[in-house]
């Protein structure tokens, strides 16, 4: 039995945790949160040396291609230590470019793309709705939530039964960013009008190694946001007194931190299993995605109202971090999928054709 | 990180999985899979002997008293099979796992090769004398009271109080108790641990009826019970932590094959829902991909636990794993009951006796209550896991 980090990756788990609490500062999230345009919900500098001091935009990306190696399991623990600090990153759709074009890019493609976006030169988005059309070779259409599209200039969307790359700078796209409940990661609608796009050579490799990725980072950030919730929380319950206690010696109060604890744990359990089962090619792997993606997201979603609830009014204020979290965790619950479709996809999997067992 | 077990621990597990199936397939086909512990006890006690026969009772143990020495990832892989094949409950699951290995931690040479050999050959079944009338949660607050009588070099302890909920004392050959040996003591210092043997007139046993319709557990009345001296584990009035540091072999992995009769459990909820079309209803659909999503992370979260060094560190994944599974088994519970319908509220027979799934409903309203209900499983969590301040007690 080893399901426990190897020391290499405590290292990088102590790495990540000590770059992110150093650099991803309230004060600069609520910079880039601020920010309009471009560069709405984005911390430029916090990117480049993400992506250059630390070299890990390219985690779970081959070395040939000036990834940094390593796995679905690294991935997550980076994910876990931006998600702690609600950092305003477009590692997600980077991530899941990444992985798409590794996995169904030709090997012009993946040289052409995977050092770029390793490098963090390229930031990557990925739709998960939308209709368009193929005609003539060219894409039409709406791509709606693309998280930090306005940000991004190399868009993963499914089309006609293949996985496309668009050029976000190409003609006939225009990219609108909209005011987001979650700030540090908006959202931007992508027309496209007969757009030339470039055809991934195996699309459906491509899309399941995206989601496989999208589905794992937002676990990993919602494990890591709710159980700062939690940490921020307790620190708060034994400073506060009133009727004379510390609050968080009030048994009412010390049930619901001991909840999240519950739900923590069994989170932190999700996400492990499910980068492990895809870093190994488990047959479980995609039981493990959804239930990854649902549980997660709802922990999140259950801690951070608690981190309100648990801080009284100056929980709501704008001025204390509790809304970041929990704005951050409402937006984990819709991306790619509700925790009620990946259960439905649970049970399909289940019920329908005996995954059990 | 790694999911999966080694080659050769895989070897282990194709060996004991197919002694297991053969057996259940043949001379013990009669017991396999049947849900209630007190059902054929003569036959539950020849296979103790069966296993320990083929020194399958209690592998984790060192093989001078009848264990295999077997690695933590053995004894959790056999615990999984042990399931899977659909093997019964252990009647000695309280001697094999909780009084041997405290008896291994804390027992003299002397008192090793008096009460190990029995458990190991399955003929020595132990039961737990902990709970009492005014010490439930409370578990420091023991009255029973024992004091040490008789001449010098031939001294006894003499053992009066009440103990309750005592689970198989009416089937049990030996019990250990903790009892107060300090008079005027208070809380967890003055109490010792004793190991007694049931089968003497000052031990009465009342079985208690439980709301399922079974009897597992007693009250255990002890008046003028007697053992010797030397059958205390740890040192005179500090039976406290022995007490404690059997509660932690509890977490241990007999958790694995708990699970494994979970997955049984769900599994037949899932049947009877494709049964009665109830498979296609949305609604049930979710709650299935929860209960699979929950037992799911139960073993992750077990081998987690597990796969870390220090069995003894009491870390988060070990503290939330007793409320994290009661309150699961009791969804399940439910669930099992909303896809049955009413035809789940008739038993099969003249008798108030039930099936696995209604028995199971039943039964899970326990499993939030004994080991430490939900409510102080999260003082627990709480108190050692996020050290918050204590609930300020009471004077006694």
């Amino acid at each position: 039995m080893e399901f426990a980090f190897t020391e290499e990756q405590a290292m990088i788990g102590e790495t990540v945790r000590t770059f992110f609490a150093d650099n991803a500062t309230s004060d600069r999230t609520r910079a880039a949160m601020a920010a309009t345009g471009r560069d709405a919900g984005l911390d430029r500098a916090l990117w480049s040396a993400f992506a250059g001091e630390l070299g890990l935009a390219g985690v779970g990306l081959p070395e040939a291609h000036g990834g940094a190696g390593l796995g679905m399991v690294e991935f997550a623990q980076v994910a876990e230590a931006a998600g702690a600090r609600v950092a305003a990153l477009p590692l997600l759709g980077t991530a899941m470019l990444g992985r798409a074009i590794a996995a169904g890019g030709s090997a012009a493609q993946q040289e052409a793309w995977l050092p770029r976006l390793a490098a963090g030169e390229v930031i990557g988005t990925a739709a998960w709705g939308g209709e368009l059309t193929l005609a003539a070779g060219k894409l039409s259409g709406m791509v709606p939530y693309l998280p930090h599209g306005a940000a991004a200039n190399l868009l993963l969307v499914p089309a006609a039964g293949e996985a496309w790359l668009v050029d976000l700078a190409a003609p006939g796209v225009t990219v609108t960013g909209h005011v987001t409940m979650d700030q540090t990661r908006p959202l931007a609608t992508a027309r496209l009008d007969g757009v030339v796009a470039e055809r991934l050579a195996d699309g459906a490799a491509a899309l399941a190694a995206a989601h496989a990725a999208g589905w794992i980072g937002l676990a990993a950030e919602a494990l890591g946001g709710a159980q700062a919730a939690l940490d921020r929380t307790v620190a708060y319950s034994r400073e506060r007194v009133q009727f004379g206690r510390p609050i968080g010696s009030f048994q009412a109060y010390k049930h619901r931190l001991a909840d999240m604890m519950v739900e923590i744990e069994q989170a932190r359990s999700a996400v492990y299993w499910a980068a492990c089962a895809v870093d190994e090619g488990s047959p479980e792997a995609l039981l493990a995605l959804h239930a990854a993606k649902a549980f997660c997201a709802e922990t999140f979603h259950m801690c951070a109202g608690n981190m309100i609830q648990l801080h009284g009014g100056i929980g709501f204020t704008w001025e204390h971090d509790a809304h970041l979290f929990f704005k951050r965790a409402r937006s984990i619950l819709s991306l790619y999928g509700s925790p009620q479709w990946h259960r439905e996809r649970i049970a399909a999997l289940v019920i329908d054709q005996g995954a059990a067992a | 990180m790694k999911l999966g077990f080694s080659a050769a621990d895989e070897a282990f597990r194709a060996e004991c999985a197919a002694w297991l199936h053969e057996q259940m397939a043949g001379p013990f086909a009669d017991i396999r899979g049947i849900p209630n512990l007190c059902d054929a006890i003569p036959r539950r006690k020849e296979w103790e002997q069966q296993l320990a026969a083929h020194r399958w009772s209690c592998i984790g143990w060192p093989e001078e008293w009848g264990g295999r020495d077997a690695t933590l990832a053995q004894q959790v892989i056999f615990a999984e099979e042990y399931a899977r094949a659909g093997a019964p409950n252990r009647i000695n699951h309280i001697g094999v796992e909780l009084a041997g290995p405290t008896i291994l931690a804390f027992g003299s040479a002397e008192q090793k090769a008096r009460y190990l050999p029995g458990i190991a050959a399955g003929t020595a079944i132990w039961c737990q004398g902990y709970s009492e009338p005014g010490a439930g949660s409370d578990l420091a607050n023991v009255k029973t009271r024992a004091r040490l009588e008789g001449e010098p070099g031939a001294e006894e302890w003499v053992v009066n109080g009440q103990k309750v909920w005592t689970s198989l004392a009416h089937y049990s050959d030996m019990i250990f108790v903790v009892a107060r040996s300090e008079e005027g003591s208070r809380g967890p210092k003055g109490l010792s641990f004793l190991l007694m043997d049931m089968d003497q007139p000052g031990i009465e046993v009342r079985p208690i009826g439980q709301m399922n319709g079974e009897a597992e557990f007693n009250e255990t009345f002890l008046t003028d019970a007697r053992c010797p001296a030397d059958a205390m584990l740890g040192a005179q009035g500090e039976g406290w932590q022995v007490a404690m540091a059997l509660l932690a072999f509890e977490r241990g992995v007999s958790t694995l094959g708990q699970q494994m009769q979970f997955r049984n459990e769900l599994d037949a909820v899932i049947a009877a829902a494709r049964a009665n079309g109830l498979a296609a209803d949305p609604v049930v659909r979710q709650r299935i991909a929860r209960a699979e999503t929950g037992l799911r992370l139960m073993r992750y979260g077990a081998l987690r636990m597990l796969s870390g060094t220090d069995l003894a560190a009491i870390d988060g994944a070990a503290l939330t794993y007793k409320i994290q599974w009661a309150t699961w088994r009791r969804n399940l519970g439910e669930l099992a009951m909303d896809v049955l319908g009413q035809a789940g509220e008739i038993a099969p027979g003249e008798e108030y006796r039930w099936p696995l799934l209604p028995n199971m409903y039943l039964f899970s309203r326990s499993d939030t209550i004994y080991g430490g209900t939900n409510q102080i499983q999260r003082n627990l969590i709480a108190e050692r896991g996020l050290g918050l301040p204590r609930e300020p007690r009471g004077t006694p």
